[in-house]
């Protein structure tokens, strides 16, 4: 039982950066239509930068701002720079341009920091916390209480202010919000900066458990995005479900059948999943029309 | 001008001249190896825009395919002592056995969830080729036993080159052939419009598995030669997320629906990152800059452009 409870928390925690990720993905996917598979690499930048600057002397916390502010700039950049001026190609086109943005990233990453692993102080301390036989990191909890924080502050902002009305109209209809006034391509720019923070504050809020390094964003996006597919795609709560589910499958797959085929176990529930139900666990099915 | 692209016989035989001119020029083998590595990807490239370009089915997981073809020569040979040249026909077989069994639910699945299933086969092919080591090596790979064809040795980039060269006439005559037949106009029916061509009568699944099977035979066999030619092979370098993203960009770059356009995008982006290997740190930093630039520069690729512009210019 206790290896049960144990498998069950570490597949919440990575279930959680799991769900910020597939959230991020969300935003921007609702807003504009893209699928953005650089959305990995703002938590690998969120991670990184802030170990780089406090390692240059600041407290992490310090640390921890400048890094979330410099990954929305970086989210705005691959807005203005990429997505924008690629207005009006097709899915495809667009998937090629985000991957490419990926690469790009990771490539300035192994450039301006270096290619090892790098850890933070976790927040509170490394003693585990017993609770029925498992042990619990600290930091695990932190992990949690800050992603369920912005998934609270995400459907806060979406839900009840006027800024979150206009992002809702901008992804029901985009022409329409255009019509009735809403600057559509700010929503898309304020909804990749949205984005780049989520990943950000995932990204160092995870790295004292998981390490960091230039690469983990490759994965991370992957994982996102099959567990906002998972989830069904477009749909916000299916991302936060999907994103654990997620999690959960790997903690568990790891732990009872093989570690070696963790990721590959994660692969495996998605593609059944989508036999099953091809539009994904709260997607609407979509009709053609003709 | 015009015509002549489009005209197949004259594709196939500027192509094969062009093939058969080029060792002329050629000053060492450095350059036969890449020239061979740009048949082996465009080979993959085509297959791959027969599924993306004819029958509008997105694959990010194609690399795998590639994968199994490479493997099978490199175990086939090593493990069970089979011939290379056999070997790679059975890593074809498998491919495509493998494509049948998970193409039709798969290919049910439209858009993004397609872009999912398929990347996530790619990586469960990549996951598997990576952790049986005992058959694989691991991820460090393994070592490819060179192929033997009635007692000769083959090996030397400029071989290679040949057999590599051959193949890529080959596949690109099989590809116009294809087109042309009542298969190629059933994908393009489902390309414009799958409710449209399902109500006159075009089997749909069918002719999606068909070509999804058909595409993955062709990613193998480019597996295959790969092997053979680097001699070593690893997961990542033939199976990788990255390499499925490389072939799914040829595609676009060259331009979708064009068998020529699948050769140059081949080229493209195999001989842009040989050139910027002097830049050997920021490699990745190029790579994805060449990749985003590429896309937002020729979103329609470069063979439909050209086409675009002869039209508009000089008809």
């Amino acid at each position: 039982m206790p290896e049960l409870l144990q498998f069950a928390f570490s597949g919440l925690t990575v279930g959680a950066v799991y769900a910020l990720v597939a959230l991020g993905f969300t935003l921007i996917y609702n807003a504009s239509d893209v699928v953005n598979f650089a959305q990995g690499e703002f938590v690998m930048l969120g991670g990184m930068i802030t170990v780089f600057l406090h390692l240059a002397g600041l407290p992490v916390p310090v640390a921890a701002f400048a890094a979330i502010l410099i990954t929305v700039l970086v989210g705005l950049a691959l807005y203005a720079f990429a997505i924008d001026l690629a207005r009006g190609s097709g899915a495809v086109q667009i998937i090629i341009i985000t991957i490419g943005a990926s690469i790009f990233l990771r490539g300035v990453a192994q450039v301006v920091f270096d290619k090892r692993f790098h850890a933070l102080p976790p927040w509170f301390g490394s003693e585990p916390i017993r609770l029925g036989g498992a042990a619990i990191l600290p930091q695990s909890l932190v992990v949690l209480t800050g992603a369920a924080l912005i998934v609270a502050l995400i459907f806060l902002l979406i839900d009840r202010t006027i800024l979150g009305r206009a992002i809702l109209a901008t992804a029901t209809n985009r022409l329409a919000a255009r019509l009735v006034g809403i600057p559509v391509r700010r929503i898309v720019a304020l909804s990749f900066a949205l984005s780049a923070a989520i990943g950000a504050v995932a990204g160092l809020l995870v790295t004292p458990i998981t390490l960091t390094s230039y690469d983990v964003g490759t994965l991370m996006a992957l994982k996102g995005f099959a567990a906002a597919m998972l989830g069904g795609m477009g749909s916000a709560p299916g991302a936060i479900v999907g994103g654990v589910l997620l999690g959960l499958a790997e903690s568990f797959g790891a732990g009872l059948i093989s570690s070696k085929y963790k990721d590959a176990i994660a692969f495996l529930i998605i593609l059944f999943t989508l036999f099953v139900r091809p539009q994904g666990l709260f997607g609407k099915k979509s009709t053609e029309r003709v | 001008m015009e015509r002549l692209l489009r005209s197949r016989w004259a594709l196939v035989l500027a192509l094969a001249f062009v093939l058969a001119a080029l060792p002329l020029v050629f000053p060492s083998n450095y350059y036969f190896r890449v020239a061979a590595l740009v048949n082996i990807f465009a080979l993959a490239a085509i297959g791959l825009n027969l599924l993306m370009g004819y029958a509008g089915q997105v694959s990010l997981g194609h690399a795998g395919f590639m994968g199994i073809g490479a493997y099978a020569v490199a175990i086939g040979a090593s493990r069970f002592g089979l011939n290379g040249a056999v070997a790679m026909l059975a890593g074809a077989a498998i491919a495509g056995l493998l494509a049948f069994i998970v193409g039709r639910p798969i290919l049910r699945l439209k858009g993004h969830y397609l872009a999912v299933a398929t990347l996530g086969l790619g990586l469960l092919i990549s996951m598997a080729l990576t952790n049986e080591a005992g058959w694989t090596g691991g991820p460090d790979g393994m070592a490819v036993p060179r192929l033997e064809l009635f007692g000769t040795r083959l090996r030397g980039p400029d071989t290679w080159y040949m057999i590599t060269a051959g193949a890529l006439v080959l596949g690109v005559i099989l590809a116009l052939n294809l087109i042309e037949s009542p298969t190629g106009r059933a994908m393009r029916a489902i390309h414009d419009s799958e409710i449209a061509a399902r109500v006159v009568g075009v089997d749909v699944a069918a002719y999606k598995l068909k070509i999804f099977v058909i595409s993955a035979i062709y990613a193998s066999i480019a597996g295959s030669l790969m092997a053979f030619l680097n001699g070593h092979i690893t997961p990542d370098g033939t199976a990788g997320f990255l390499r499925s993203v490389e072939l799914v960009t040829m595609v676009v770059l060259g331009g979708l629906g064009s068998v020529l356009g699948a050769i140059v995008g081949a080229a493209m982006l195999v001989i842009l990152p040989q050139a910027l290997t002097i830049f050997h740190e920021y490699e990745h930093l190029l790579l994805g800059l060449i990749i985003m630039a590429s896309m937002i520069l020729l979103p329609r690729g470069v063979i439909p452009s050209l086409l675009a512009r002869l039209r508009g210019g000089g008809a």
